[in-house]
């Protein structure tokens, strides 16, 4: 694998996670809970959108073969698709949405503070720009998870239930694939098992404050970085690609 | 002077209506009516625009939309709080709406079918919005005005970004300038239908109209968005669907067919093509989020007391 390639392929795979999570979260818009938390996470499926624009233009140019932006969201096939299987799962209800958002969030932020420091300058600038959102985005779902684990004993069971189902897509966050593993010799993307304890401890503090029970030890799904997703990903892209597809190499 | 005069001569001197003043009792509910109204428009109005988040046909739109969608429901959380002013509470107007009591604009009830249509909601729909705020900007009741000011800014740079949109598909495929031309033909007669019945027919604009309430009348705002839109749509290349419509040199104004009341009056009565969509899916989402609702209540009033206790702890 040459050093240009995989960084292009370890930016899609950003801007993949980005995407798939905004597009999870924009279908809230208009039917959240509560007002306020109906314009809450919409403004975080911008968040993530924008981010996804960020990594998809730096990858498109790096690669300079003239693919767009919307070349890469819209004209690629499921498995070339690289997020991780926790974020096309489905929102189902506030609970769900909550807890597959904070164990993403947890990571995302260990995450990109390391590559904010990535001496792949491109990476790094992109990082440090997200950084800020992203911390935000932590403190949010982190409120979430404690406000409704600790709130009527109905949500409790609702958060329980969710964090449960969940669970077994969590491991995938830092599970090294080939490429990562390359990345991280040469020091341009972090070297997952440093993230582990982090995230560990901050899901475990979290799910302690919220008065949830951490599920014990399952198997742990995984796939989503090498591109075999689950079955909700061939919908999300049908819709979201729906347009482009119908009526391809269009301005709109 | 008694009171009610006192209150007249501040609306006739264009002194603001304040929530701490006076106010006769039909004033108070007039706004509060028209407020929770408008409110209950940017809400239902987040519905037919967020239907084409998910499908938005390039990364700019998809963001773009995402942060429209979002400032409609800012306007309605600001228009709520105006209306709390008034002593009115959101719980209560909400349940109102969903009682099918409280109306919301009527257009709201047309279905957006294409991508196009996000275009033209935006151009035609925020634009007549746009007449009829603009006015409001100056209408008797401070926040109410106030809430305005704001909500125009952000309305007209969604009336460009609409307009936009529609630019891009009429300098594009045939596809596209068809979707365009579609999409032109069912929303420009709800457009006009947007600022309601002929003053002549329109059971509250008198009073409106002497209390400042409403600042212009329906026929005039109807006209003014008539002869400001027939270019633009000329600029794009479209044909606007009204066999009658024509420039009067004579009046300096567009003349043009009949609006058929008969529709407006079935959509309004529950009739439109998504009426019950649009209410269940509002009724779905509030009592989806009871839960949520009453837990957020629960784990705050559980703080609070256990900083109290902890107070008390100390204090002992």
């Amino acid at each position: 694998m040459d050093r240009k390639d995989a960084i292009v392929k370890y930016a899609l795979q950003m801007g993949d996670h980005a995407l798939v999570t905004g597009q999870r979260l924009s279908e809230w818009c208009g039917h959240g809970p509560v007002l306020e938390q109906d314009i809450a996470i919409t403004n975080i499926a911008l968040d993530h959108v924008g981010q996804t624009r960020s990594w998809y233009q730096f990858a498109a140019e790096l690669e300079g073969k003239g693919r767009t932006e919307d070349d890469l969201a819209y004209m690629r096939t499921e498995p070339e698709y690289r997020n991780v299987l926790l974020l096309e799962q489905p929102n189902t209800d506030w609970a769900h949405t909550i807890v597959r958002q904070f164990l993403y969030d947890v990571f995302n932020y260990y995450l990109h503070e390391n590559l904010a420091h990535s001496p792949e300058e491109g990476i790094a600038a992109i990082a440090r720009k997200s950084l800020k959102e992203i911390t935000y985005h932590l403190r949010y779902s982190s409120e979430w998870m404690i406000r409704l684990g600790d709130g009527t004993e109905l949500s409790r069971q609702k958060m329980q239930t969710a964090l449960d189902n969940l669970w077994m897509f969590s491991g995938e966050l830092t599970q090294m694939t080939p490429l990562e593993e390359f990345l991280a010799t040469l020091g341009i993307a972090p070297d997952l098992a440093a993230i582990k304890p982090l995230y560990d401890e901050k899901v475990d503090e979290i799910i302690g404050e919220a008065t949830l029970k951490k599920p014990g030890t399952t198997f742990m799904q995984s796939g989503g970085k090498l591109g075999r997703h689950t079955e909700y990903m061939g919908f999300i892209l049908a819709e979201m690609q729906s347009l482009q597809r119908q009526l391809p190499g269009l301005k709109w | 002077m008694n009171l009610e005069q006192q209150f007249q001569d501040k609306i006739d001197q264009e002194i603001k209506i304040e929530p701490r003043d006076w106010m006769p009792e039909e004033y108070r509910q007039m706004n509060i009516r028209q407020i929770a109204q408008h409110a209950h428009s940017e809400i239902v109005g987040m519905l037919p625009e967020g239907n084409w988040i998910t499908r938005a046909p390039s990364l700019r739109r998809k963001v773009a939309l995402l942060a429209k969608v979002q400032d409609e429901g800012g306007h309605g959380l600001y228009l709520y709080s105006a209306a709390e002013t008034l002593g009115a509470s959101r719980d209560d107007l909400i349940e109102l709406l969903h009682q099918g009591k409280a109306k919301y604009s009527s257009i709201f009830n047309y279905p957006a079918l294409t991508w196009a249509d996000i275009g033209a909601i935006g151009w035609l729909v925020d634009g007549a919005a746009i007449m009829n705020q603009v006015s409001l900007t100056r209408t008797s009741y401070g926040p109410y005005a106030r809430a305005m000011v704001r909500i125009c800014k952000e309305e007209s740079f969604h009336q460009r970004q609409g307009y936009e949109i529609l630019l891009t598909l009429c300098r594009g495929s045939q596809d596209q300038i068809d979707m365009a031309q579609d999409s032109l033909n069912r929303w420009w007669w709800p457009a006009l239908m947007m600022f309601g019945p002929s003053d002549g027919e329109s059971t509250h604009t008198e009073k409106s109209m002497n209390w400042k309430l409403k600042r212009k009348k329906n026929d005039e705002l109807r006209q003014h968005f008539i002869d400001v839109t027939v270019p633009q749509a000329e600029f794009l290349g479209l044909k606007v669907p009204d066999p009658l419509l024509k420039w009067n040199e004579e009046r300096e104004h567009y003349d043009f067919g009949p609006i058929d009341w008969e529709e407006f009056r079935q959509v309004v009565a529950g009739n439109g093509p998504c009426n019950k969509k649009r209410l269940q899916d509002r009724i779905q989402a509030h009592e989806e989020g009871a839960w949520v609702r009453d837990a957020a209540m629960a784990h705050a009033e559980k703080r609070s007391k256990r900083k109290e206790d902890a107070l008390t702890n100390r204090v002992a």
